[in-house]
């Protein structure tokens, strides 16, 4: 057989509950499902192999965001989240991460995860937050996704590599009822009915291009294209802020953290080119990228991350952690540039647009039991709602998401879904591979990409944003047309290219709706340049209705812990004040 | 419209002494978040069969020989 030649086929299996993307949060509302029922059935689902996928493919160097009894409480942590993202939070998600974390993290150490300890054998917790002290080094966190996967086996977690999702199916009754998916290596369709279906499908990583103009140098993990976003879109699910895009301070043309993260707390500290701090704070939150952005654009950039004035000891230490997790090609790259972070500092830029609450706000909307609008649909990790969760959010609210539907699946039959619904699917699936000629997935996703930069990147300008849905929807006509697929790797790009499009619609069309600014570069439009706490005081929340695209605002729930009025605009104040 | 091969310098490369594919081993090719590894029908050997390559390393990690190398894609180096 020629090389990943394409099969046509299709067959039909049932779970209890599907878990869709095996990440970080995937595995562990699969463990945790299990835990729950242990006679169900727990399928996990993902296009490349659990072993290695995600953002944590390679592990990662710390906790960002743990909630460690001694150093930070709940409430400090809810209240400087809720300021980090402008007020526009539902607390209640964010108080139960805050509360259930530090299990997690325990649960984590069990699994064999060691998180960094004093001499006293205490958690050896750092400060890079605005407020409060949150950031856990993890001195073995390359071994995540094995000790995971460890696990998995364990609980007899049914896994399936190489098959990726492409839509959900819902039930008559609005219920979610199972999803389809594509075999990346033979383009077989499986459709796998399920009583209760997880999504964890990490960020939509691909949309912006960057700099580099190397596709597949994202930030994110080039995997990550918005399947999930793209599938709850057209599941009927809401999605929240999507304006409040993801943008990154990272290595000039590498696509990784320099990291503050990591050398902050050893004394590195981020500079403008004539060496002075700007920035208050490197937590990543959109008003200090505003920061960063009006710092390269002010003549007294590039912006450096400095460290070369520590210890030698202190040096090697923040090498060694930064080239060998989370991205390790980061010493490969200083090498072959002939950085050495003794005698120069990094340059830094800002990265590619894309969808993530991990870092941001941009998610498929849930609540604080991670369930979507969509009734027996859940959303956990950077694709969910819970601003701000990282890592250590994929893991709590993916065991939250894992437990609560488990306990749907216990309590419903399977919905049934209209078997029509499937052969649609199938059809416009394969249609790129019943092309004879046409254009290839490659050159229609480095166009949409090509207009997200021009077109969408902050500032954002109405007038821009207009053009550029217009030339989107150009690019739209060729993938739905012309697009080709001759094999199925080929297939499995052109279906990414149609998440990434219409990740790019709900990106243009959620910015245009929302007419303020707010989370500093992440939403600031020109033609509204101010903060309109009167009228936008509010999420949004983008969904298909009649099979348009709408939005529509949301209240923010009131707090659980309030955050006085001095307060609200801490993360305002990002830039370093001259003082007598 | 007819399509043309583009020519592309792959970040990956394997060391056909060391891999040992031929063998049955397919540890890189299954690991690879991309999935952009292939083994060749006329080596047996492990290769870069697309160049769509996040650089991340769990192919050069996890090979049992140590025959895999990431380099880094020439456009950002």
């Amino acid at each position: 057989m020629a090389m990943d030649e394409i099969v046509d086929g299709m067959s039909e299996v049932s779970c209890d509950v599907l878990v869709i993307g095996g990440g970080t949060a995937g595995p562990m509302a699969a463990l945790k499902a299990k835990l729950r029922n242990p006679k169900a059935n727990v399928v996990l689902l993902e296009k490349a192999n659990v072993k290695r996928s995600g953002a944590i493919s390679m592990g990662m160097d710390g906790l960002n965001n743990a909630v460690i009894p001694g150093y930070a409480t709940p409430e400090q942590y809810t209240k400087e989240i809720t300021i980090a993202n402008d007020g526009i939070v539902d607390q209640k998600a964010v108080y139960k991460y805050a509360q259930n974390c530090y299990g997690i993290i325990e649960e984590l150490d069990s699994f064999g995860i060691r998180f960094l300890k004093n001499e006293n054998g205490d958690y050896a917790v750092k400060k890079v937050h605005h407020i409060g002290t949150y950031v856990l080094p993890m001195p073995n966190g390359d071994t995540v996704k094995k000790a995971l996967y460890r696990q998995l086996r364990r609980a007899r977690i049914l896994i399936s590599n190489r098959y990726m999702a492409t839509r959900l199916l819902t039930g008559s009754d609005g219920r979610v009822a199972g999803a389809i998916s594509v075999n990346t290596r033979t383009a077989e369709l499986l459709v796998i009915k399920a009583k209760a279906v997880i999504l964890c499908m990490g960020a939509a990583g691909r949309l912006g291009l960057p700099t580099s103009g190397y596709m597949f140098g994202t930030y994110e993990n080039a995997a990550n294209s918005g399947d999930g976003y793209a599938m709850a879109y057209h599941a009927g699910a809401a999605l929240a802020n999507l304006e409040c895009f993801q943008i990154n301070p990272l290595i000039k043309d590498y696509n990784g953290p320099a990291c503050a993260y990591v050398a902050g707390p050893f004394g590195a500290y981020t500079a403008n080119n004539e060496g002075s701090r700007f920035i208050e704070c490197d937590y990543w939150s959109g008003q200090m990228m505003l920061e960063f952005y009006n710092e390269l654009l002010s003549g007294k950039g590039p912006v450096f991350l400095q460290l070369k004035h520590l210890h030698e000891k202190t040096i090697e230490e923040i090498e060694s952690t930064l080239h060998k997790v989370e991205r390790p090609t980061r010493g490969l790259f200083q090498k072959g540039r002939g950085n050495d972070y003794r005698t120069e500092s990094i340059e830094m830029h800002i990265s590619e647009i894309g969808f993530c609450s991990g870092h941001s706000a941009s998610g498929v909307f849930v609540d604080d039991f991670a369930r979507t609008t969509v009734p027996g649909l859940y959303a956990a990790g950077d694709m969910a709602s819970v601003p701000h969760n990282y890592m250590l959010g994929a893991f709590t609210n993916g065991a939250v998401a894992g437990t609560d539907a488990m306990e749907f699946a216990d309590n419903h039959d399977f919905a049934d879904f209209d078997a029509a619904d499937v052969a649609k699917e199938r059809d416009r699936v394969m249609a790129p591979t019943r092309r004879d000629d046409g254009i290839p997935p490659n050159q229609i996703e480095y166009k949409a990409r090509r207009l997200v930069n021009d077109y969408l990147q902050p500032p954002k300008v109405t007038r821009k944003f207009e053009l550029g849905q217009r030339r989107l929807a150009e690019v739209r006509e060729d993938m739905e047309q012309r697009m080709i697929a001759r094999n199925s790797h080929e297939l499995l790009r052109a279906l990414e290219t149609q998440s990434i499009l219409d990740c790019a619609d709900m990106a243009a069309h959620s910015s245009l709706y929302r007419e303020e600014s707010r989370w500093g570069l992440y939403h600031l439009r020109t033609d509204f340049p101010e903060k309109d706490n009167e009228n936008w005081f509010c999420h949004t929340l983008l969904s298909k209705k009649d099979g348009r695209m709408t939005s529509e605002k949301r209240d923010v729930q009131p707090y659980v812990v309030p955050i006085a009025d001095d307060e609200k605009d801490l993360y305002d104040k990002q830039r370093i004040r001259a003082t007598a | 419209m007819p399509l043309a091969t583009y020519q592309t310098s792959v970040p990956v490369v394997v060391d056909d002494a060391k891999c040992i594919a031929d063998k049955g081993c397919t540890v890189c090719v299954d690991v690879c978040p991309l999935d952009v590894l292939r083994i060749s029908d006329m080596t047996g050997k492990a290769y870069m069969a697309y160049d769509e390559c996040w650089y991340c390393m769990p192919c050069e990690a996890d090979c049992p020989t140590g025959a895999v190398t990431v380099n880094i894609p020439y456009l950002l180096r």
